[in-house]
């Protein structure tokens, strides 16, 4: 993390607060609380902010508030961080289905590791992932941490369809592909949740800054789950408190 | 309540507003158009609400057939358009009668055309916008460009349509498009990725609109922009206008449906003001960078929201030179009837 926030100019709209130059825990917790602070704060003419891995960006309305003042505005919100309360970051569960026709990748994942069908799927769901930001596509999450005994590179040849929902692994990364899309993932299951639904209250279901947790369930519990989510009943599950440990 | 026929629906014809905003930090794209001044004063010149969702036409336009009286207006570029066949004026509202066709004659200048409808095109707004998203097809008209057969409905609008005839842009604020723009730029968020002579050569030579030029971005091809040790970053926000630079040293203009983070540095940013001017650019067309500061391109924004001003008063408030009160008889009955004379 940089000693001082770096304030750079993406145009004459928009805003960059860059905290450092790698991808760590620690910033993306920076992130997290300043995106807060800025909303609670209630600047007059800051429109949205993007987080990503180190960095904020904030666009404004330059016909309410002008480059200098806000930057003025920022640095002040910054210093008064650590008296603000924040809300602590909260865990989705992500009920998956591992392996079968949904994981057709799984015994890859594992013969390329030494590592039984079962041993994947216990190391899989044993830790809980950051979410580091979302980008790429509506609701794609950018995740942090796996474990590097299931590490496993992309496939030789990518699939022109992967359905939503399906969960992946590329190299050192996991992640869940929330629309139908082509890619070279390795496919260890699928969750029934649709994190992404754009007529929905809430179109996108998880947010950057907070954690996801994959729970492994049978056949059954993924049908009715997936009944549930397509009714608008499912009630989903979200783990208050501190993420990361467990 | 109006509706629209489309019977040819041109080569990428889309309901369009300012965009949807608030979901960037989720992936969403913003999408909404692509020259928001022809956006603006073309739902002012028809009455709406200047953000009103219109129809974003590119190059070749459509044909439309009115099943209603209504005003429209188009703006942008010049795709020569013609009312049953014969041409009709643009930056000024148009009434039109049931049965009538709005076809285009052929690309003039700019790229893209705007058309409004007063009352505003009837579509349900999706996250808050009635833009069209086409990649995640979310928005506008079933999250996809027009097809010959769809049936548009309009709104109601607030006037008549004959309260609406005769709103014209003043001369002196219709732009001209030219094949060699001029485009000014703040520097950053990545300038310092670059070396002296990279931003150098940046500043200093032509770049030219290739054939990969759509509503996320505009590829150029010129002079390599040097970079100190590759074209690589940690992936970030990506703002509307932005000129990033890859590893391979060639810029692209990120535009309305931009991813909302990439990967690569950018070396600056197109100004809002400015960033009408490249939405009229096509494949061919030369680019010079001018470099300014962000309190500059932020007077700019001003002085743009002073010409929509004017525009806006030049189309709302009619100057009455006189006023006269007559008595009209028309079989039997009497009428008064107020009169004004305007400048």
């Amino acid at each position: 993390m940089y000693k001082q926030t770096k304030y750079l100019a993406a145009g004459d709209r928009a805003l960059v607060m860059e905290f450092g130059n790698s991808i760590s825990e620690e910033i993306n917790r920076k992130i997290r609380s300043m995106g807060i602070a800025i909303e609670k704060s209630k600047i007059e003419g800051i429109t949205e902010t993007v987080p990503t891995y180190r960095s904020l960006m904030v666009h404004y309305d330059p016909m309410i508030i002008g480059y200098d003042a806000l930057i003025d505005r920022l640095r002040l919100l910054e210093e008064q961080l650590e008296s603000i309360d924040l809300p602590s970051p909260c865990t989705y569960e992500i009920p998956t289905l591992y392996g079968g026709e949904f994981g057709p990748d799984i015994e890859n994942v594992a013969k390329h590791n030494n590592l039984t069908v079962e041993q994947v799927i216990e190391i899989h769901t044993s830790r809980d992932y950051l979410i580091y930001m979302l980008g790429f596509t509506p609701g794609f999450c950018y995740l942090g941490g796996m474990d590097e005994r299931i590490e496993t590179p992309r496939l030789g040849t990518p699939r022109t369809k992967i359905s939503a929902g399906s969960v992946g692994i590329a190299a050192n990364q996991t992640g869940i592909y929330p629309i139908d899309s082509p890619g070279g993932w390795q496919l260890i299951g699928r969750t029934p949740l649709k994190l992404y639904d754009p007529y929905r209250e809430n179109p996108i279901l998880l947010k950057a800054g907070n954690y996801i947790r994959f729970k492994r369930i049978d056949r059954e519990q993924y049908d009715s789950i997936k009944e549930e989510v397509e009714k608008g009943t499912y009630k989903y599950i979200i783990h208050n408190g501190e993420g990361g440990g467990r | 309540m109006g509706s629209v026929k489309v019977i040819n629906p041109g080569l990428l014809t889309l309901v369009e507003d300012s965009g949807r905003y608030g979901y960037q930090q989720y992936g969403v794209p913003v999408s909404g158009v692509m020259d928001s001044f022809s956006h603006r004063v073309s739902n002012i010149l028809v009455g709406n609400h200047e953000l009103e969702a219109v129809l974003e036409v590119t190059m070749i336009g459509p044909q439309l057939e009115f099943m209603d009286q209504m005003a429209i207006a188009i703006t942008g570029g010049d795709l020569s358009p013609a009312i049953n066949g014969r041409a009709v004026l643009m930056w000024e509202s148009i009434i039109v009668n049931k049965g009538d066709r709005l076809s285009f004659q052929g690309l003039k200048s700019g790229c893209r055309s705007y058309i409004a409808f007063s009352g505003g095109i009837k579509v349900p707004e999706v996250m808050g916008s009635k833009s069209t998203y086409t990649r995640g097809k979310i928005g506008g008209f079933e999250g996809r460009a027009l097809k010959a057969g769809d049936i548009l409905e309009i709104d109601t609008p607030t006037e008549s349509p004959a309260g609406l005839g005769g709103r014209k842009t003043p001369l002196e604020f219709i732009p001209e498009y030219s094949g060699t723009l001029e485009l000014r730029v703040t520097l950053g968020p990545q300038e310092d990725y670059f070396t002296a002579d990279g931003i150098n050569t940046f500043l200093s030579d032509y770049y030219e609109v290739t054939n990969e030029c759509d509503r996320m971005g505009y590829r150029l091809k010129g002079k390599n922009i040097e970079h100190v040790k590759g074209g690589d970053i940690i992936s970030d926000g990506i703002a509307m206008g932005a000129v990033q630079v890859p590893g391979h040293g060639q810029p692209i203009i990120m535009l309305a449906d931009r991813q909302t983070t990439g990967g690569y540095t950018k070396i600056a940013n197109v100004i809002w003001a400015d960033l009408p001017k490249i939405a009229q650019a096509k494949p061919g067309d030369k680019i010079r960078f001018v470099k300014v500061t962000v309190p500059e391109a932020q007077q700019l924004i001003r002085e743009m929201e002073d010409k929509i001003s004017a525009i806006k008063k030049a189309c709302v408030t009619r100057e009455v030179v006189s006023t006269r009160l007559l008595r009209l008889k028309i079989d039997g009955k009497t009428y008064e009837v107020k009169v004004e004379e305007l400048k």
